[in-house]
């Protein structure tokens, strides 16, 4: 047993640093740092920077523009990249839809919609819950009825993220109504800018808009737009979702953002004569969740090596969303524990590009109460936590 | 033994619910929240009117009595409804300063107009870098004949851009953290020198950072003996603790209410989702915290209000934070993964509720700050 690197594994990951040293932007980097979000544009300049090196899509297969990349390689990739701070690649497109349509969609579509995904000239967002299907997303209830060579849908879609920003949203509608609720369900690609379409904001408690509502009013959509077959979409979702919870575990990204903690304790006052860092029972706090992070670790690398000798993707993954989602949660709780007061005011512009004014708190501090905030999403979304749960119950345990 | 209410007690609960209900749909609060204040001062008036200002005062000082447990009857209530108005940092903190510092004169001059609803105050106490430590002081007053000169910075100074009068806590001697050579100072917020940062908390809150640039103010501004502040400055926070404590407890109990009917009606696979005993269970779970929270606040008013010695009262002070920090984190997350996506949202009450309970998990000191403080005392 051993969980070393290969000698070429070895130097893929000396490239792969190399390439991030000297190829992701600095200001990018200071940017990410000070909590700021980047823009549609600069995650699209960041896109084509990988596009250019041939390593745009790391999951995809080489006919298609991908890496090819082994499972080790990916891990890899993923790694040195969270460690940085780098942005993925906006997963709708190129994780989510991209995968679907390999498999089941027709050469058109492939040709016409895997190109622009690639190289981030086209952004796509999710058509999956509805207000009254979260949790339960087969009950979904927005239809498309045929009427010629269109579908006319009718519905809304809620939680789309980033909405705001997509050129194409690809959905789960209900094209069968007397069938058991999963077998009349279609997968349809659908250009935002359709008529009909409209789009209502949703503010979270970060004060961000980071989600919409999106309705759809007798939307016009070509049947070719339809991936695979009608009334099979179901079967393609639950592709994506496996996909969908790939690299969710967050490990590099715990790594990093434990750096970053560890760094304001040192420059924070426990107001007792020590830096936090040097107090003893924060100290212990940050040693536990350093713990779960190896444990989660190592559990991620098993999975790995299960992954690379053929085996799918198993019930392993709820096991790393769960743990993953939840760490992170803790990591933020123990942020918000070492600001204290400085992130109790709610100033969320002063993460926005091209704020004027004094920022509130030292360092990072203010963003930790935002960031908490925010982040009660992670055990919500992508199948919530208790749905995770549910998963190793019935498949792992035969309960 | 008694845990009920008297039949005062009972009036007052039964008013703070009656205002409540007329006065403080979820849309009048955000209302109330975007307006220039932060506040309604149409409800502070009323306030006064009702008479609930002179809740936290003794009756020397013109006030209802003062019990910590009376405090704890409206406290409850103003958690129910996420009240925003500056009753904690006027009323509690700013008017119990005054109180337990102030020379007769200072009183006449300043609780009666309180009481009156003409008067807004707020305290500066906390630094960058003093954390929850009160008597860790950089704030500087040198006296210059019958001058005090002030220089220094505060932060989270509650309700610190409406004050008509700041009390800073500032050393007249000493090293950073002693005990000795803290004095209060009154200070007009009109002072040449005072910079003023308004913002607002995460909780709706208004709140300010301030800095003092050689800010003058007459030697009479002092409230009490020169550097002896420390001990009545602690008796306060400890009060204001306990009352931001039971406002919790309301808020939570409102999350947990809020949570189970939401429960009963959301459904998912074909039934509601309360029926799942997954979450039922975290429902109970929910319920035992919101108790437990409510008995040891129950527990540290009482003790306020008897006649232990001062090192009891805090102990049991700092018991009860500690335990409702741990409620709070326990109920507000629960609450919110319960409602799902929704929960994660500005337009339910719910998320509101949260972010208060998550502030209040933070003032006046977290429970990790608490709990060292039980077991050094």
């Amino acid at each position: 047993m051993n969980a070393d690197f290969t000698i070429e594994e070895l130097a893929f990951q000396k490239e792969v640093r190399t390439f991030l040293d000297n190829e992701f932007p600095f200001e990018f980097r200071t940017k990410i740092d000070a909590n700021r979000r980047l823009s549609k544009k600069e995650i699209i300049r960041w896109q084509k920077i990988l596009y250019e090196k041939g390593w745009a899509a790391p999951t995809w297969p080489v006919e298609f523009g991908g890496t090819g990349w082994s499972q080790v390689q990916r891990h890899i990739f993923a790694t040195e990249m969270g460690l940085i701070g780098a942005p993925e690649p906006v997963p709708f497109g190129m994780k989510m839809v991209a995968p679907v349509i390999m498999e089941y969609g027709t050469e058109e579509q492939k040709n016409r919609f895997l190109p622009d995904i690639l190289e981030s000239n086209v952004w796509w967002c999710q058509g999956y819950s509805e207000p009254n299907s979260g949790s339960d997303l087969a009950s979904l209830k927005t239809t498309a009825v045929r009427d010629g060579d269109e579908y006319i849908v009718n519905g809304a879609k809620t939680w789309n993220t980033y909405g705001q920003y997509a050129d194409w949203i690809f959905c789960l509608v209900r094209t069968d109504n007397t069938v058991k609720k999963q077998e009349g369900i279609s997968f349809l690609l659908i250009d935002m800018s359709s008529p009909g379409i409209t789009l209502r904001p949703i503010v979270l408690l970060d004060g961000h808009p980071e989600v919409n509502e999106v309705f759809f009013d007798d939307v016009r959509v070509p049947v070719n737009n339809i991936v695979g077959e009608e009334n099979k979409g179901w079967t393609y979702a639950k592709l994506l979702l496996t996909h969908e919870r790939s690299n969710i575990a967050g490990v590099p990204r715990g790594k990093r953002r434990l750096r970053g903690l560890k760094r304001i304790a040192a420059d924070t006052d426990d107001g007792f004569g020590n830096t936090m860092l040097e107090n003893p029972r924060f100290k212990n706090k940050l040693a536990e969740v350093e713990i779960q992070l190896q444990a989660l670790e190592y559990s991620e690398l098993r999975t790995l090596a299960a992954l690379s000798v053929g085996k799918a993707p198993g019930p392993e993954s709820s096991i790393l969303k769960i743990v993953g989602t939840e760490l992170a949660q803790e990591m933020d709780e123990l942020f918000v524990e070492l600001a204290a007061y400085s992130c109790l005011p709610f100033v969320p512009e002063q993460f926005e590009d091209g704020f004027q004014g004094v920022p509130l708190g030292p360092g990072n501090s203010a963003y930790a109460a935002l960031n908490y905030f925010n982040n009660r999403k992670a055990s919500i979304y992508g199948g919530s936590n208790e749905i995770q749960r549910n998963i190793i119950c019935k498949h792992v345990l035969g309960l | 033994m008694d845990f009920s209410y008297t039949e005062e007690q009972q009036m007052l609960q039964e008013s703070v619910q009656k205002f409540v209900q007329k006065n403080y749909e979820f849309a009048t609060r955000a209302k109330i929240i975007a307006s220039e204040n932060g506040y309604s001062n149409e409800n502070w008036e009323l306030f006064a009117e009702l008479g609930w200002l002179t809740v936290p005062f003794c009756e020397e000082d013109g006030g209802f009595g003062g019990s910590a447990v009376d405090l704890t009857v409206m406290m409850d209530e103003f958690g129910k409804a996420n009240l925003v108005e500056p009753f904690t940092p006027t009323a509690i903190l700013g008017g119990g300063l005054v109180s337990a510092l102030g020379e007769k004169g200072q009183k006449t001059e300043l609780l009666g107009p309180l009481m009156e609803g003409k008067l807004q105050l707020a305290c500066a106490y906390a630094e960058t870098g003093s954390r929850f430590n009160l008597s860790n002081v950089t704030t500087t007053a040198t006296v210059e004949g019958d001058q005090v000169r002030l220089n220094g910075e505060k932060i989270n100074v509650l309700n610190g851009s409406n004050a008509d009068k700041l009390l800073l806590v500032a050393r007249e001697s000493g090293a950073q953290t002693d005990r000795n050579g803290i004095s209060i100072f009154l200070v007009d917020n009109d002072s040449d020198g005072l910079s003023i940062q308004p913002y607002t908390n995460v909780d709706g809150k208004k709140a300010a950072q301030i800095s003092f640039a050689s800010v003058s103010v007459p030697l009479s501004a002092r409230l009490g003996e020169a550097g002896g502040a420390l001990p009545a400055l602690e008796a306060v926070i400890d009060r204001a603790t306990v009352a931001v404590s039971a406002e919790a407890v309301g808020a939570l109990e409102a999350l947990l209410q809020k949570t189970v009917e939401y429960s009963k009606t959301r459904k998912q696979f074909g039934t509601p989702i309360g029926t799942f005993q997954a979450l039922q269970h975290r429902m109970a779970d929910m319920f035992i915290e919101c108790q437990l929270a409510r008995s040891i606040v129950i527990m540290a008013a009482m003790k306020l209000d008897s006649t232990e010695n001062d090192v009891e009262k805090s102990k049991a002070v700092s018991a009860a934070k500690s335990r409702v920090g741990k409620a709070i984190e326990k109920v507000g997350q629960e609450a919110i993964q319960i409602h799902g996506g929704i929960g994660m949202t500005e337009e339910l009450d719910v998320g509101h509720l949260f972010k208060r309970v998550t502030a209040i998990d933070i003032q006046f000191g977290n429970t990790d700050y608490h709990t060292a403080r039980f077991s050094s005392l």
